[in-house]
């Protein structure tokens, strides 16, 4: 998998953990199940912390534990769930969240500008997807109407 | 009217070349099927029964004559020489090639025109009262309130990919000629107890498959708050709509499901949130209204004596006044209907030709504008009165000029199943025939004011749920059948249409139709009480049993 930080093509750290594996890296991105589980033994453990919050995640709900992570991934089921774009706008903009926003899954290289308007700061791409064009989708549009957070 | 700054063409300019690099990556296989529709949606393309449907934005649906002649000739260049006005103030043209699109596109950019947010699940075009500026009820002008919501809604980065369609209306007169109370969110100008003018806000209202009538949520909003109240609309409905069953993905189910008082309740707590950070400063607001000032009206206009005597003289120029024009708030003006419901046309099209020569009756009296209206005609807003008569004779040599505005034949329409791949049954075919069954226009002028609305299936294009008379395309054993209600209404007193009984055939639906006229006849009071009038105080028994009676 590519991976895209600041619309530069970097290597991944980062690995997302399923709920029954053991933590094995030095970067883990553990679900919220998990989290919810095994919170405390989470923090105490040495090494990065990465949260995967579904697309039907209440990001309230989290907001007192962001301290803990230094990445939120934001999984798109399929593409047409629009609800990361919020998710990623109340974790920059309201909730004051400085590490990494990743978007993982279905999302689309059509969609990245979007994303990065909103405060994604990283993109997981798909096997198909080109990445220098992906970069390049994120200035689609040079001038903005709305405020957004980025 | 609005003209475009450099900002705005550059992000028309810009969606151009997205859209064409989609296009061509789509053709090229690079983007699977069910992506890049909904890309091509999202861009007003729609595949259609013979060729792919563009619908093209009217803003509110006020047009330059500029942009008229461009949509002719894209009705000529691109299509089959005709296009075709819809319900929410849009242009649709049914025959381009999808790889000429883009092209298309590029074309519209150069008149400051675009398909952005037509279709697909995203915010749609604002839609207005068409009277907008020139009608004597006004509290006042709505059209800088729809560009305002307009430049917020083009690329919404957060609500791009919403549970399903959004629609937005605003109407600024006493009486709502925009069917805000069948809109996502019906926005109304309305003066306070302290004489400030702010928005009743209205929420979860819409037409379709399940028909609601929106509810007040805000009897006051104040107009600095607008984008930041809509904006906290949107985050409640973007999180907690239904995204898991698109028949009640609206955010008419969530309002239904969640109650009135809850849902406004999750509002005003994100409202809260972000109330002062997107307040919209005084100066823009007076900027804006500044781009939709007065024309230069002429002060003399009401002395002409002209108008009066043709009125007295030619009775067919006076019956058109009487049903193809409305009051102006200018003395010696009027607006001018243009009718595109010719008996022999289908409701809502315009041929290229047509589009031209109206293009040249707004340059030469209208102040080069012209604006399209939710029941499918167009409106020149400023006609003096001393070129009223010459105008009928123009628009009359143009087949544009049937006196029957608001009339039974005014139908509206969707393209039913001689276009749509949705459609279930025709509904043309269907207006055509009731067209050729009223064929005396002294007939359909005594009938007074109806709105006989016709869709070809439930989604319900045509709005016949809000029909006085509905017609609704079912599909029967695989034929063609008919649904119809009765009392609908998208005025102040918003109503849905009661189920006459059931369904009828094809041969039967437009001699139903013709009873069902003919009863009303017998059961008004006088000629001043309006179909809807005597439905409401008689009800449905009279219309019931000449319908179904057994002989």
């Amino acid at each position: 998998m590519q991976l895209i930080k600041d619309k530069q093509v970097i290597q991944d750290s980062w690995t997302f953990i399923p709920d029954e594996a053991p933590l094995n890296a030095d970067f883990n991105i553990v679900s919220q199940t998990r989290w919810r589980q095994e919170g405390a033994d989470l923090i105490n453990r040495k090494g990065a912390l990465g949260l995967r919050l579904e697309s039907d995640a209440i990001v309230e709900e989290i907001v007192a534990d962001l301290k803990h992570f230094q990445l939120i991934e934001l999984h798109f089921p399929i593409f047409t769930d629009g609800r990361a774009f919020t998710h990623a706008r109340l974790l920059r903009s309201r909730f004051g969240f400085t590490g990494d926003i990743r978007v993982s899954g279905d999302f689309m290289r059509d969609q990245v500008f979007y994303l990065s308007r909103v405060g994604v700061s990283s993109f997981v791409l798909n096997d198909q997807e080109n990445a220098l064009e992906v970069i390049a989708a994120m200035d689609d549009f040079s001038v903005v109407y709305q405020e957004s957070v980025a | 009217m609005y003209q475009y700054t450099d900002k705005d063409q550059t992000i028309i300019d810009e969606r151009v070349t997205q859209f064409r690099d989609q296009t061509e990556r789509f053709l090229k296989g690079e983007i699977p099927e069910d992506k890049y529709r909904a890309l091509r949606l999202m861009n007003g393309v729609y595949v259609q029964t013979h060729a792919p449907l563009l619908r093209v934005a009217g803003p509110y649906g006020l047009l330059s004559s500029k942009q008229v002649r461009k949509l002719a000739s894209i009705a000529r260049d691109y299509d089959k020489g005709f296009c075709h006005f819809t319900t929410r103030q849009n242009i649709q043209f049914n025959w381009p090639a999808l790889e000429r699109v883009p092209d298309i596109l590029e074309e519209l950019a150069s008149v400051q025109m675009h398909a952005i947010q037509t279709s697909g699940n995203c915010l749609r075009n604002t839609t207005s009262d068409q009277l907008a500026g020139v009608c004597k009820d006004e509290i006042e002008d709505p059209r800088p309130y729809c560009e305002i919501i307009r430049q917020w809604t083009i690329l919404h980065p957060e609500f791009a990919y919403l549970p399903r369609k959004f629609k937005i209306a605003v109407s600024g007169a006493k009486l709502d000629r925009a069917a805000t109370q069948f809109h996502d969110i019906g926005l109304h100008l309305v003066e306070n107890e302290h004489g400030v003018v702010g928005f009743k806000v209205f929420v979860g209202g819409g037409l379709g498959r399940t028909p609601v009538i929106g509810q007040m949520i805000k009897p006051f909003l104040e107009k600095e708050h607008l984008l930041s109240y809509l904006e906290a609309i949107l985050r409640v409905y973007n999180l907690q709509g239904r995204r898991d069953n698109k028949y009640k993905a609206r955010i008419k189910i969530l309002v239904r499901e969640t109650g009135l008082a809850e849902f406004s309740k999750q509002v005003d707590t994100e409202w809260a949130l972000i109330k002062d950070k997107l307040v919209i400063p005084a100066e823009r607001i007076t900027e804006m209204c500044a781009q939709f000032a007065l024309p230069a009206y002429q002060s003399d206009a009401a002395q002409d004596t002209s108008y009066a005597e043709h009125v007295a003289k030619d009775s067919r120029f006076a019956a058109w006044i009487k049903h193809n024009t409305a009051e102006h708030k200018i003395d010696g003006y009027r607006a001018v209907y243009i009718s595109l419901k010719a008996p022999d046309s289908p409701p809502g099209d315009c041929t290229d030709v047509q589009l031209d020569a109206i293009a040249g009756l707004a340059d030469e009296y209208s102040f080069g504008m012209v604006r399209t209206t939710h029941r499918q005609n167009l409106v020149l807003a400023d006609i003096k009165q001393a070129d009223l008569f010459v105008l009928w004779q123009k628009l009359e040599s143009l087949k544009l000029a049937t006196p029957n505005i608001g009339k039974a034949t005014d139908m509206i329409c969707c393209p039913g199943l001689d276009y749509c791949s949705l459609a279930l049954a025709g509904s043309i075919g269907v207006a055509k025939e009731i067209n050729e069954a009223l064929d005396s226009i002294d007939y359909v002028h005594d009938l007074g004011e109806i709105k006989i609305n016709i869709s070809g299936c439930m989604n319900g294009c045509a709005h016949q749920s809000v029909g006085h008379i509905g017609i609704l395309g079912v599909d029967k054993k695989g034929e063609e059948w008919y649904q119809v209600t009765l009392g609908g209404s998208s005025e102040n007193d918003a109503a849905i249409g009661d189920r006459l009984g059931p369904s009828v055939s094809k041969e039967e639906i437009t001699p139903v139709v013709i009873k069902l006229l003919e009863v009303y006849l017998e059961q008004r009071l006088n000629e001043d009480e309006a179909f809807l009038a005597t439905y409401r105080r008689v009800g449905m028994n009279p219309f019931k049993e000449r319908v179904y009676a057994t002989n």
